[in-house]
């Protein structure tokens, strides 16, 4: 098993999605990320881990822009998506969150119907153009969440009243609903307990086949087991990064060590 | 250190961490108890006072919603009606005729002994009989029943606001007026129904005769021009300050006006609005354009501070939701945070049309408080509105509208009680858990 796995990563490495370079964020006056360069692998599963506060998701932000949104935040450096700069000012947001898309922390389903939680991002981007586009990419986005058995026949109840595990992945769903190339998580599973934990893991799993996935992880359990990327974060800085086998067996920088063997965090 | 007494370390060291605690538990329990006590007292005082001013306006008040009537034969003389001009007639005349059938020893021929009696019955009397002939000439020749309603002295008499054992130089009614009264109540022609002219009828001199209809349609256009205005720019102001404008001075200025605003004295936006929208544009007076103008421009601040604040409570978790599937700013406004702080918008702006209906200060600048005989057709014409009509009928001089003004009052509390209620309405039906 752990050698079929080297062998598909192996094959899938060569192709970098995201590349980030000389990276840095501030909050105001506060350096929240200090001169980070990393390359982000195409179908593959990249994690963040390091202690809280270290700047996991303010980076994990930068790749869709959502740090935009907030007023005092700056991002300086150059991130780029398949050799174009994000941060260009050709590069609108709105059409870079079509591209990449993201789950948060914790499940934040729309208080509307199931169908239209999915089917709001690819109306808003005009991605039908008959009701039964529509249906079709609901259902093929509700089947990648792997929640279309539990809720087809229910697509018009709220996705407020599913349980916490379920939200979650409807809200995977809609984020692969506009069939973005790259997908955030944000620390998907903090949220859930462990039966939905795993329904999730095996989800994001299955979901490499067809994405870049970055996931943001306060469990380095859940980073040995779903990712095969590790970047481990401490105090703004990019300590180390590389395969995920590698940081946990053979960690190169003391303070990965440390964290690894929980002496940090 | 196992030898500690009371003497080494102080009083209280001997005693256990339990035995300290239960001591100050009397005294904190006591204290709480106090504190309970107060505060059940200061609700106890509340709707006391509440119950007092309710429970006064019902006494004074109830007697308003019924009216004496007096039940008449009225023979509608084809020689008294010009057929040309059916509003010229002596309708008077005919009623005094039929009013003298139950009094055969007075000479209704004679003026003034005609007008003891005619007394009884309210001056519009007449006028009823006219609106039912022109109405339907063909009763011309005919004998009709009527049914008019008594002048206020005798509807005071009837109801027993006027007593009967008052010495006769105190009463307002002498002797006998209230024998001819009681001949009339013996014939069994008085009644008392329910007053629909409250309700039906607009302002008039004679209080068995007023009613709310003009001050009504005059509040209600007021209202609804006050929410035209106020709802959208309202909720425009506080989207743009909420969810677009830059956070700087400029905007934490406008913020504080915004505030302030809400507190200034009503009367001020009265003048403001008799120099500006009377003076400068030369809009009509009284009229309930004007009015509801006014009442926007105090309706406003408490719009945009309940709409800010709905815009506020809707959880910044839908908003990354929307940013995150690609929705822009004014997408995710419209289309999420908005629908979300509906509920509380709404709850928020009914509130402020509710003390926009019982506000009097600025409409009587703008001259609402005039004498005005007829319902208003549109927001153009002159009226009254519910506040100002029960400051007009305070203020006149005849017994009747002592009640009529308790009545008044009563109507005004029951649409803003009704406005409140739909308030909670929304927001209990509406409330989210998130
Ligand atoms: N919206 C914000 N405004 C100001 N400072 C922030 C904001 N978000 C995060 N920070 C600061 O940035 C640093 C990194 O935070 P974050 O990226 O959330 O860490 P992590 O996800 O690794 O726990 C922290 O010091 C935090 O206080
Ligand atoms: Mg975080």
């Amino acid at each position: 098993m752990n050698d079929m796995r080297k062998i598909e990563r192996d094959a899938k490495m060569a192709e970098t999605k995201i590349t980030a370079r000389n990276v840095n964020v501030f909050y105001g006056e506060t350096h929240a990320i200090r001169d980070v360069n990393v390359d982000i692998a195409d179908k593959t599963v990249t994690a963040f881990i390091g202690p809280s506060g270290c700047g996991k998701s303010t980076f994990l932000r930068c790749i869709n822009r959502m740090n935009d949104t907030i007023d005092i935040c700056r991002v300086t450096g150059d991130i780029q998506l398949d050799g174009t700069d994000i941060y260009a000012t050709s590069v609108d947001p709105v059409q870079l969150r079509a591209q990449v898309g993201m789950v948060f922390q914790k499940p934040n389903p729309f208080p509307k119907s199931i169908y239209d939680n999915v089917a709001y991002g690819p109306r808003i981007h005009g991605l039908a153009r008959t009701k039964s586009d529509m249906d079709e990419i609901v259902e093929r986005a509700l089947r990648r969440g792997a929640i279309w058995d539990e809720v087809k026949d229910r697509l018009d109840q709220p996705g407020t009243g599913l349980s916490g595990g379920q939200q979650q992945r409807l809200c995977i769903a809609r984020a692969v609903a506009t069939e973005p190339e790259v997908l955030l998580m944000d620390e998907p599973c903090s949220a859930l307990d462990p039966i939905a934990t795993a329904q999730v893991e095996e989800l994001i799993d299955e979901l490499r086949q067809d994405y870049s996935v970055v996931i943001v992880t306060h469990s380095m359990q859940q980073a040995a087991r779903v990712s095969q990327k590790t970047a481990f974060f401490h105090l703004g800085h990019l300590v180390e990064f590389n395969d995920t086998d590698e940081i946990f067996t053979n960690p190169k920088d003391p303070r990965t060590e440390s964290y690894i063997t929980g002496r940090i965090g | 250190m196992t030898d500690i007494t009371p003497e080494q370390t102080g009083s209280g060291r001997s005693q256990s961490t339990t035995e300290l605690v239960q001591k100050s538990l009397a005294r904190r329990n006591r204290k709480q108890m106090v504190l309970q006590g107060y505060g059940i007292a200061a609700i106890v005082f509340a709707l006391s006072m509440l119950v007092i001013l309710v429970g006064s306006l019902v006494i004074t008040g109830y007697p308003a919603f019924t009216q004496t009537h007096v039940e008449l034969e009225v023979f509608v003389d084809p020689e008294e009606v010009d057929p040309e001009n059916l509003a010229r007639g002596s309708y008077d005349e005919m009623i005094a005729v039929s009013l003298g059938e139950y009094f055969p020893d007075i000479d209704m021929t004679d003026r003034v002994a005609a007008r003891e009696v005619t007394q009884l019955l309210s001056s519009g009397a007449q006028l009823l009989l006219r609106e039912r002939v022109i109405a339907n000439p063909s009763l011309i020749g005919e004998t009709i029943t009527l049914k008019v309603p008594a002048s206020d002295n005798y509807d005071q008499l009837n109801k027993g606001l006027v007593m009967r054992d008052t010495p006769e130089q105190f009463r307002r009614v002498d002797n006998a007026a209230i024998e001819r009264f009681d001949t009339l109540d013996e014939a069994g022609v008085i009644s008392t129904p329910l007053n629909t002219r409250l309700i039906t009828n607009a302002d008039s001199r004679f209080p068995e005769l007023a009613g709310l209809k003009g001050a009504i349609i005059g509040s209600f256009w007021a209202l609804l021009t006050c929410f035209v205005i106020s709802f959208p720019i309202g909720i425009g102001a506080a989207i743009y300050l909420e969810e677009f404008a830059p956070k700087n001075k400029l905007s934490d200025i406008i913020e504080i006006n915004i505030n302030n605003l809400a507190a200034v004295p009503s009367v001020v936006f009265g003048l403001l609005a008799l120099a500006v929208f009377l003076g400068w544009f030369g809009m009509p007076r009284s009229a309930p354009l004007v009015g509801g103008l006014t009442l926007a421009l105090m309706t406003l601040p408490t719009i945009i501070i309940a709409t800010r604040a709905a815009l506020k409570a809707v959880p910044p978790s839908i908003r990354e939701a929307a940013l995150g599937v690609g929705a822009s700013k004014q997408q995710v406004v419209f289309h999420h945070v908005l629908p979300l702080a509906m509920p509380g918008i709404l709850t928020g702006t009914i509130i402020g049309l509710a003390q926009a209906l019982g506000e009097t200060a600025p409409l009587l600048l703008i001259g609402m408080n005039a004498f005005i005989t007829s319902a208003p057709s549109g927001p153009f014409d002159s009226a009254t509105a519910l506040p100002t009509q029960i400051f007009i009928w305070a203020d006149s001089p005849e017994r009747g509208f002592v009640s009529r003004t308790s009545a008044a009052i009563l109507v005004l509390l029951t649409f803003l009680i009704t406005m409140n209620a739909i308030a909670i309405y929304f927001r209990q039906k509406f409330e989210r858990k998130w």
